[in-house]
């Protein structure tokens, strides 16, 4: 089974700027790190090479010190990465990221399996995974909790639906996005990163594509736009109680019944 | 020792300035003032006061000195040896409400902080505002000045030193309610015998905290650790004096037994990323800079792998150190949770014979016919070594842990450590600090202890017994 896991490289610290004029994060100078919700993903698939055999590899779009995710998705264990990097892809919205991504997925090969995390930690759309599926012509599936079988014509999984867990039965190739915390993530190996050899990872851009519309991408192919960025408020008025533990407990039970906490 | 139990009138001198919400008596306390977090010491207080101001202690001291009642001052009770159960009854005072962040000095790198302040909390301000609060005991819970008691050490103990070398003045009430200030904040200071460095480490039975001011220092940007896997305990443990001795920068130097991971992995319901291991160590770098730091591991990776290491996984970012430290916080509780009793001994050794001091814990596993996991701080010689009693008899339990124990002790002091590396004496521990010691030191702690405390009141007989 030959597989891909997408991953991305975000902001390391919550503690983000904004660009005011574009709505997009001011990316230069922040320490970053591989989206967390990736890992799970990363991990599924390592445990799945493991298993059936095939390969695990790696792809991501973003400028080129995005090569930092990729060299460390090989240090987990991944086998080889590919970065899609090119100045018309800037500033893209979930569409235009999502069409890239399908577009540089084609150039790269045939793949069984598509391996995405459940969202990111900067966009936090979840919408990416499901749209690299409609523009590849692949069915997909959501919040994956488990792949409970596999064969050489697909895989069963289960789906988080919320107060439903949904058995899908899938046929390759598939998109999939890996629920959080389904696995704990493997570490980067030092022997590993000591080993990293550079023909492990390559670069695309545009002229690699099949559709080399330079509107289609980047801020050009992006229908949405952000309007305005602004921190959330933050609460931190505090109430202390104070009185017997009986006193204090009932206290604590009207106010949440006050709040329709219960 | 004879001390006075508490009748009405005393109830009634607390009452006169006590509101009753922070005083308790009777069937009114709550069973947890009994015991502290080990358990298997316990006794009843009197009556538990919860105490707001220096100038309360300072009262309720003067009045259990003239009366001759007993009083033992208590934080958040995770204490290990039952340094704050009051063995004899009489006050035990509630210092958590004491625990305002009063001062952060910002010229002399100070906080000062009330007794009850948790080191959580004091850790999570430091970081909040730029700084390090170094002392990294494993249970944030403790409030601060049952830190200070204790001399509680941590795991960044190889780097930045223990909570003594973090303490720069104290606030403290005598026993007889005289309020006294030691130290200040100076970064020197040859004036004379350090009363400050008396009250630490002295497990509340010398003087209360009211007041503590404590150094920071400035957060370090980066921290990464490095978790390297050993295909045997003892190859894990034997690359541990190489490491030190290296000169390497190294903030903490962890090791931990497959054991204990799968007992965690059990109890956090949770993974580790790796068990595969029989042995681990747990390496952290911190730095200003990440290219600084990475040249830093990336020396002692390839030392760790030449001395057997099978691999050095690296633990970056918030994610990772979560899933590592999580697991490496939850030791204790997951020992705990493995059986139905168990006894702890805290042992430190010089840092060159660490292995041989856990090679010998396993010698003793087979001798004495007892499960007995461990781990601990392997950079500094302190280890945290836990008998489980495993569902046996009384008789059988009482027999096994007393040979183990002794056998421990015994170990130690023939290589030149101590009975307690962080956790202190109490009152459990006694007998195996009069065998590591002299006459002439028992006579003169004795001799310092009513010096402080001439009627005995404060946390009798805790540390050392009064007689022999």
């Amino acid at each position: 089974m030959n597989i891909l896991v997408c991953i991305k490289q975000v902001p390391a610290s919550s503690d983000v700027n904004i660009d005011e004029e574009t709505g997009t994060i001011i990316r230069d100078g922040v320490d970053s790190k591989m989206n967390p919700y990736d890992l799970y993903a990363l991990e599924l698939g390592l445990q799945l090479k493991e298993q059936y055999g095939g390969c695990v590899d790696v792809v991501s779009m973003g400028p080129p010190q995005a090569n930092e995710v990729l060299e460390e998705a090989i240090a987990i264990g991944a086998d080889k990465g590919s970065l899609l990097s090119d100045r018309a892809f800037a500033g893209a919205d979930v569409l235009a990221t999502s069409y890239t991504l399908a577009q540089g997925i084609e150039s790269l090969g045939n793949y069984d399996l598509i391996l995405c995390g459940k969202q990111t930690t900067d966009g936090d759309t979840a919408q990416v995974g499901a749209e690299i599926a409609e523009f590849l012509d692949f069915d997909h599936a959501t919040n994956i909790l488990n792949i409970d079988n596999v064969s050489d014509s697909g895989v069963s999984v289960q789906m988080n639906l919320g107060d439903v867990i949904y058995h899908q039965d899938m046929k390759f190739p598939c998109v999939l996005t890996i629920e959080k915390d389904i696995n704990t993530p493997r570490l980067p190996s030092y022997k590993r990163k000591c080993q990293l050899d550079e023909t492990k990872i390559s670069m695309s851009s545009l002229a690699d594509f099949k559709d080399q519309d330079k509107m289609h991408y980047g801020l050009n192919g992006s229908p949405t736009s952000v309007e305005k960025v602004f921190p959330p408020d933050k609460n931190t008025e505090q109430e202390t109680f104070t009185g017997t533990p009986e006193e204090m407990a009932i206290k604590l039970v009207n106010e949440m019944k006050d709040l329709k906490l219960i | 020792m004879d001390y006075k139990i508490l009748d009405q009138n005393d109830f009634d001198f607390f009452a006169s300035f006590i509101e009753d919400t922070r005083m308790f008596v009777g069937e009114d306390i709550n069973q947890d003032y009994s015991h502290d977090e080990l358990g298997g010491i316990e006794h009843m207080p009197d009556i538990v006061v919860k105490v707001t101001s220096a100038e309360e202690v300072s009262k309720i001291a003067k009045y259990c000195n003239e009366n001759k009642i007993a009083m033992v001052a208590r934080g958040t009770g995770s204490g290990l040896v039952g340094a704050a159960v009051p063995v004899f009854g009489g006050v035990v005072l509630d210092m958590t409400l004491m625990n305002e962040i009063l001062e952060l000095d910002r010229e002399n790198l100070t906080v000062t902080v009330q007794p009850g302040v948790l080191l959580m909390e004091l850790a999570e301000f430091a970081d909040d505002n730029g700084y390090l609060y170094p002392p990294d005991p494993g249970e944030k819970t403790a409030t601060i000045a049952g830190n200070i008691s204790t001399n509680a050490g941590g795991m960044r103990a190889v780097k930045y030193g223990v909570t003594r070398d973090f303490v720069s003045a104290l606030e403290v009430v005598l026993p007889n309610g005289e309020i006294l200030h030691l130290g200040g904040k100076v970064v020197k200071n040859s004036s004379g015998y350090d009363l400050k460095d008396l009250i630490i480490g002295s497990e509340g039975t010398l003087a209360i905290i009211t007041e503590a001011t404590l150094r920071l220092v400035p957060k370090p940007e980066i921290s990464i650790s490095l978790l390297l896997p050993f295909k045997s305990i003892e190859s894990g443990i034997e690359a541990v004096p190489a490491i030190v001795s290296s000169g390497a920068n190294i903030t903490a130097i962890e090791f931990m037994q497959k054991d204990c991971i799968l007992y965690a992995e059990e109890y956090l319901g949770k993974k580790f990323p790796d068990h595969s291991s029989e042995s681990y160590l747990i390496l952290t770098f911190d730095g200003q800079s990440k290219t600084e730091v990475e040249k830093e591991y990336s020396k002692i990776a390839d030392l760790c792998i030449e001395l057997g290491a099978l691999d050095a996984y690296i633990v970056d970012t918030e994610e990772r150190k979560e899933d590592v430290w999580n697991a490496r916080g939850a030791f204790l509780e997951a020992i705990k949770a493995s059986t139905d009793l168990m006894d702890e001994c805290d042992v430190v050794v010089p840092r060159s014979r660490v292995a041989e001091f856990i090679n010998f814990t396993h010698d003793v596993e087979d001798k004495v016919g007892i499960r007995i996991p461990s781990f601990g701080h392997a950079g500094d010689g302190n280890l945290h070594i836990y008998v489980c009693r495993d569902g046996k008899d009384d008789g059988e339990w009482e027999d096994k842990l007393t040979k183990a124990f002794d056998m421990f002790y015994g170990k130690a002091r023939e290589m030149g450590g101590f009975p307690s590396g962080e956790h202190g004496i109490g009152y459990i521990k006694r007998k195996y600090l009069l065998d590591k010691i002299s006459p002439t030191e028992v006579r003169i702690m004795r001799e310092i202890k009513r010096a402080f405390d001439p009627n005995l009141i404060l946390n009798p007989d805790k540390v050392i017994p009064v007689n022999d």
